[in-house]
C-alpha cells in the first residue's frame, strides 16, 4: 500500500473473504479518492455485500487490509469507523420510532451532544425534504421517504466516507434520481468520497470512478470512460457485459 | 470511546429499549400476568398440600405463596432476558443491528448497555409485581425491597447474558422461539422456584442433582436471600460466574466471523 492509499478515505488491500468453502471475495485491492463519486458495479452475488459487511466491520478477514482515513480498520476499528457513513441495502430505521427519536438515537450513539443533534437533525431533515415528517412513526413513511431518512442518518456526524450498499433498490424513478443528484452533491460541495454498490449501469456517471466487481474479483477499475475505452466498448452497459460474461465464460 | 460518548450511547440504548417496552403493552401485561397466575391460581392449590418447614433465610414458618415470590421474580427475569434476546435476532434480521455493530463502540459495550437496558426493564415489571403481591395479602418483606435491587441487577444481568449468548447461535426468528421453550421452562421448573430442594430430595434424587446444576437455583436463591436482608454467598458466587462464562460467550459469538476454509459459520451478523 503506497502513502497516497494510505491516507485514502478508504484503502483496501489484498482482501479475501470466504463462507465456509465458498470464496466471496478473491484479493481485492483499490482505493478511493476524497469528493469521488465511486460505483462499485457487479452483478448479484458478486460480492459487493460482503465488501461493505467487510468495510463496515461487521465481517473480519484473514486475509488482506482496510485503512478508513489512514486507519486500520483492524487494529484502531473505533477511530475507523467514526469516519464513515453507511446506507444499507435492507432498511434499517426503527419503525416504531418516529423519524426525529431514530436520528436522535443514532446521533447519541455516535456521542453527539443533545445541541449538536438537534441542530445536524434539524439541517439534515430540511436537506433530504422531510422537515414536516419528523415527528411522524417511521413506519408510516413510504420506501423513498425512508431511505431519505436513511441517507440523513448516515450524514449526521459528518462522515469522510459514505458507503451505499445498492440503495436504490425498491425506489420510484424520481427517488433514484434524487439520491443519485444528491450523493453527487455531497461529493462535489462537501468533498466525501463515496462507494455506491450498485448492478444497475444507469446509476453510474460518465465522470464517476468505478470498481467492477465479478465473482469476487476485482475485474476493471478506473473512470468510467476509461474502463469503456480499454474494454472497447460504445457505453458503459457493453463494457459491463463484456467484462461480466467474459468471466462467466471464464468459469464454463 | 470518551466516557461522554459511552454515557450517551448508553442511555440511547435504555431510552430505546424502555420506548419498545412502553410501547409493547402487551409485553408489560403478560410479563405481569404470567407469575401472578402462579401466585394466585398455583399457589392457592399448593398451599393447602404442600407443608414448609423453617429453612433459611427464612425464620418461622411461611405459606406457599410466600415462598414462591422469589422464584415468580426470576420467572419475570428469565422471560424478559429471553424475549430481549428475541429482540437482537429480530433486530439482526430487520438489519437494524447492523446499525449498531458498525457504529465506532466496542462490541462488548454494545451487548453490555443492551444487556443492562433489559434488566432496567425487567426490574420495573418486578417491582410492579411485587406490589400487586402486596395488594393481595401475600407477606413479602417491605424491608428487602431496597436491598434486593443490586442482586436483581446481577441476576437480570445473568440472564440477559444467557438469552444473548443463545441469540448469537440462533440465525432466524423461528429458530428462537423454539429454543426459548428449551431454555425457559426447564430452566424454570428444574429449580428451586416453585419447591424447596430438600422437598425434591425427598421425590427424585437425579431432579436434586439436576437442579444443583442449573443457575436458575441460585438465581433465585440469591434473590430469596436479598428479600430477607441476608446474602447467600455460594449463590451470588454461582450467579457471578455464569454472568462471566455466557457473557464472555457472548460477546465472542457476536465477534464477527473472519470467514475462509475453516470458519464453520459465515457469520454473525447475517
Amino acid at each position: 500500500m503506497d502513502d497516497i492509499a494510505m491516507r485514502a478515505p478508504l484503502a483496501v488491500d489484498g482482501l479475501s473473504y470466504a463462507y465456509g468453502r465458498k470464496r466471496a471475495l478473491d484479493h481485492v485491492s483499490f482505493s478511493l479518492a476524497p469528493a469521488r463519486v465511486t460505483a462499485l458495479l457487479g452483478p448479484n452475488g458478486a460480492g459487493k455485500t460482503t465488501l461493505f459487511s467487510l468495510v463496515t466491520g461487521l465481517f473480519d478477514s484473514r486475509t488482506g487490509r482496510i485503512r478508513i482515513a489512514g486507519h486500520d480498520l483492524r487494529r484502531e476499528r473505533s477511530r475507523a469507523l467514526s469516519d464513515l457513513g453507511i446506507v444499507f441495502q435492507a432498511q434499517t430505521l426503527d419503525l416504531d420510532l418516529t423519524v426525529e427519536r431514530n436520528l436522535r438515537y443514532f446521533a447519541a450513539l455516535r456521542g453527539l451532544s443533545e445541541r449538536e443533534a438537534r441542530k445536524r437533525i434539524a439541517a439534515l431533515l430540511e436537506q433530504v425534504g422531510l422537515t414536516e415528517q419528523r415527528r411522524h412513526k417511521v413506519r408510516s413513511l413510504s420506501g423513498g421517504q425512508r431511505r431519505r431518512v436513511e441517507v440523513a442518518r448516515a450524514l449526521l456526524d459528518r462522515p469522510g466516507l459514505l458507503l451505499l450498499d445498492e440503495p436504490s433498490t425498491g425506489l420510484d424513478i424520481a427517488t433514484r434520481r434524487w439520491l443519485v443528484d444528491e450523493v453527487h452533491r455531497l461529493a462535489h460541495e462537501d468533498g466525501i468520497a463515496v462507494l455506491w454498490a450498485t448492478h444497475l449501469v444507469d446509476e453510474v456517471r460518465a465522470h464517476d470512478d468505478l470498481i467492477v466487481l465479478e465473482k469476487g474479483k476485482v475485474v476493471a477499475r478506473g473512470e468510467v470512460e476509461r474502463v469503456v475505452h480499454d474494454t472497447r466498448a460504445n457505453d458503459l452497459n457493453e463494457a459491463f457485459t463484456r467484462l461480466t460474461s467474459a468471466r462467466a465464460e471464464e468459469h464454463l | 470511546m470518551s466516557p461522554t460518548h459511552a454515557a450517551r450511547a448508553f442511555t440511547a440504548i435504555v431510552t430505546r429499549e424502555f420506548l419498545r417496552f412502553v410501547q409493547q403493552k402487551e409485553r408489560f401485561f403478560a410479563a405481569l400476568v404470567r407469575p401472578l397466575i402462579w401466585l394466585v391460581v398455583f399457589a392457592a392449590g399448593f398451599r393447602a398440600t404442600l407443608g414448609l418447614s423453617i429453612i433459611p433465610p427464612y425464620q418461622t414458618y411461611i405459606s406457599y405463596d410466600v415462598y414462591v415470590v422469589p422464584g415468580l421474580i426470576g420467572m419475570i427475569q428469565i422471560f424478559n432476558g429471553m424475549q430481549s434476546s428475541l429482540s437482537m435476532v429480530y433486530d439482526r434480521e430487520m438489519g437494524s443491528m447492523r446499525v449498531l455493530l458498525s457504529t465506532p463502540l466496542p462490541r462488548w459495550f454494545v451487548l453490555f448497555s443492551r444487556m443492562l437496558a433489559a434488566t432496567f426493564v425487567s426490574i420495573v415489571q418486578i417491582y410492579a409485581f411485587v406490589a400487586i403481591a402486596l395488594a393481595l395479602g401475600t407477606d413479602v418483606p417491605l424491608e428487602g425491597l431496597l436491598p434486593m435491587l443490586p442482586v436483581l441487577v446481577l441476576t437480570g444481568l445473568t440472564l440477559s447474558a444467557i438469552g444473548m449468548f443463545l441469540s448469537s447461535w440462533i440465525r432466524q426468528l423461528e429458530n428462537f422461539a423454539g429454543i426459548m421453550n428449551f431454555v425457559i421452562f426447564p430452566m424454570f421448573f428444574i429449580s428451586s422456584a416453585l419447591y424447596p430442594l430438600w422437598r425434591v430430595k425427598e421425590s427424585s434424587l437425579w431432579l436434586f442433582h439436576a437442579c444443583q446444576w442449573n443457575p436458575f437455583t441460585y438465581i433465585v436463591e440469591a434473590i430469596r436471600f436479598a428479600m430477607y436482608g441476608q446474602v447467600n454467598a455460594e449463590a451470588l458466587a454461582v450467579v457471578a460466574g455464569t454472568l462471566a462464562v455466557f457473557g464472555a460467550a457472548a460477546v465472542a459469538g457476536y465477534t464477527p466471523a473472519r470467514g475462509g476454509p475453516a470458519a464453520g459459520r459465515a457469520s454473525s451478523a447475517r
